[in-house]
């Protein structure tokens, strides 16, 4: 009787504190954009923006789970030295590029206006990032994977209706197309650019 | 003239008996960026590369300079521009069986012309008409279940589909009534020149609104024709959807691919 108790005990502890952690996709998305807000309009030069901007994209993008969306079918067909030398090139690919787009843009402020949840592993949350007088109001949507709802990670932004990550899968795509499907030149790429 | 007639009304009669004819996942399919094939990569590589070598000397210079004009000059810019729009649009929501629209185009149009001082003012965003979507021949082809055929780059006007050339067309055989009074006919208030300035005018507004979008694609892109094909396409894909849903871009098989 103790042991039961003491396993309803247990679990209704687990349940809350499951729901204490979890996190929603709106909030979360809300909270990353002011997390690079603070760091874009800070006194910081570019290379530090960049370092902290780098940071937070660590924490909160799912960087191997859009490596492996981008490289698209021939993933299967690497053995798992070429995926484990991959994800390393398109992390730090994706980490340069990523900081170094962002970092253009000083103090940014983007507003979440709501959520739209597809499947218990995706929930698309809708934000707009406010007009300026060099530039309109442009429309932001993120693609947050949530099957661990403690830990949602971004794996895709899609501003305007138009997705970075197929653009980036294409642009792979097309790199290995024109090289007949050799890897090593898409290895090749990613280095070249990440040491430019 | 009376070939012309006869050519524009056949055309008008094939597509609107047609306008049903592709259901909205063959149109979607028909036009998924991945499926369009690059027939011509190495011309269109080239042709590219040419109007690169345009923008930096042409474009790009006049945009940044446009983009540093006050606000509401930009704004009455862009605003006219949509104005003279709607006389492509207003016939291809006709085309396209949208007639709902094309009567909200049609007193967009009227009113921003009159009240809104030719277009410069968008006053009828203020009576309740404010969704605006452009639309165009090759539009109204691609929902009468029209493929895309093969990606192409034309020189100075960048990507297009072979349908979207081939439907583009239709502007200079009297689809476009703004060409028809600048250039087509002898008006007495109009001139050709009225007519290209407000095209190019049209090239470097949109380069100005996406300056520095398209400043940081280029810079961070491994291959920048590749990019800009494929954001062309999508947002293609999108315009012919008439969809704003993010769920209509996006293939989630592809993601759960990489699951397994």
């Amino acid at each position: 009787m103790k042991l039961k108790k003491f396993f309803i005990v247990i679990t209704i502890y687990f349940l809350t504190i499951t729901n204490l952690y979890s996190i929603e996709p709106d909030v979360f998305v809300q909270s990353t954009v002011n997390r690079a807000s603070k760091v874009l309009s800070e006194n910081l030069s570019k290379d530090q923006k960049i370092e902290e901007l780098k940071k937070i994209a660590i924490e909160t993008v799912d960087i191997n789970g859009i490596g492996f969306y981008t490289l698209g079918p021939i993933r299967k067909t690497l053995d798992q030295n070429q995926k484990d030398e991959y994800l390393e090139l398109f992390r730090n690919y994706f980490l340069k590029s990523f900081s170094s787009r962002l970092a253009e843009y000083t103090n940014p402020e983007i507003d979440v206006i709501n959520k739209e949840t597809l499947n218990e592993k995706y929930t698309i949350v809708n934000s707009v990032l406010k007009g300026t007088a060099e530039r309109p109001e442009i429309k932001i949507d993120w693609r947050i994977y949530t099957k661990d709802s403690d830990n949602p990670l971004i794996r895709d932004l899609i501003i305007e209706g138009l997705s970075l990550a197929r653009t980036q899968k294409e642009e792979f795509s097309s790199i290995l197309n024109s090289n007949n499907n050799d890897i090593n030149f898409l290895f090749k790429t990613l280095k070249d650019f990440y040491n430019n | 003239m009376l070939k012309k007639i006869l050519l524009i009304l056949i055309t008008t009669l094939a597509l609107t008996l047609n306008a049903n004819a592709g259901s909205d996942g063959e149109i979607k399919l028909k036009n998924n960026p991945a499926e369009i094939k690059d027939c011509s990569e190495g011309f269109n590589r080239a042709t590219f590369a040419l109007n690169q070598g345009l923008d930096k000397i042409l474009f790009k210079p006049v945009a940044s300079v446009y983009r540093v004009l006050p606000s509401p000059v930009k704004t009455g810019v862009s605003n006219s521009l949509d104005n003279l729009s709607n006389l492509v649009t207003i016939p291809n929501n006709v085309l396209q069986g949208d007639f709902a629209k094309a009567g909200a185009n049609t007193g967009r149009f009227i009113i921003n012309t009159t009240v809104g001082i030719l277009g410069l003012i968008d006053v009828a965003q203020y009576l309740g008409l404010s969704e605006y979507e452009k639309e165009d021949y090759g539009q109204s082809l691609a929902k009468a279940g029209v493929g895309p055929g093969c990606y192409i780059v034309l020189p100075v006007l960048g990507p297009s589909t072979a349908r979207d050339t081939f439907a583009s067309t239709a502007n200079f055989l009297g689809g476009d009534a703004w060409y028809n009074v600048t250039v087509k006919n002898n008006t007495h208030y109009f001139r050709d020149f009225d007519y290209y300035s407000s095209k190019v005018t049209a090239g470097v507004d949109f380069r100005a609104k996406n300056y520095d979008s398209i400043e940081n694609l280029e810079e961070n892109s491994l291959d920048f024709y590749a990019s800009v094909k494929s954001l062309y396409l999508q947002d293609r894909q999108q315009r012919i959807l008439n969809s704003k849903k993010i769920i209509a871009t996006q293939d989630d098989s592809d993601w759960e691919e990489i699951e397994n």
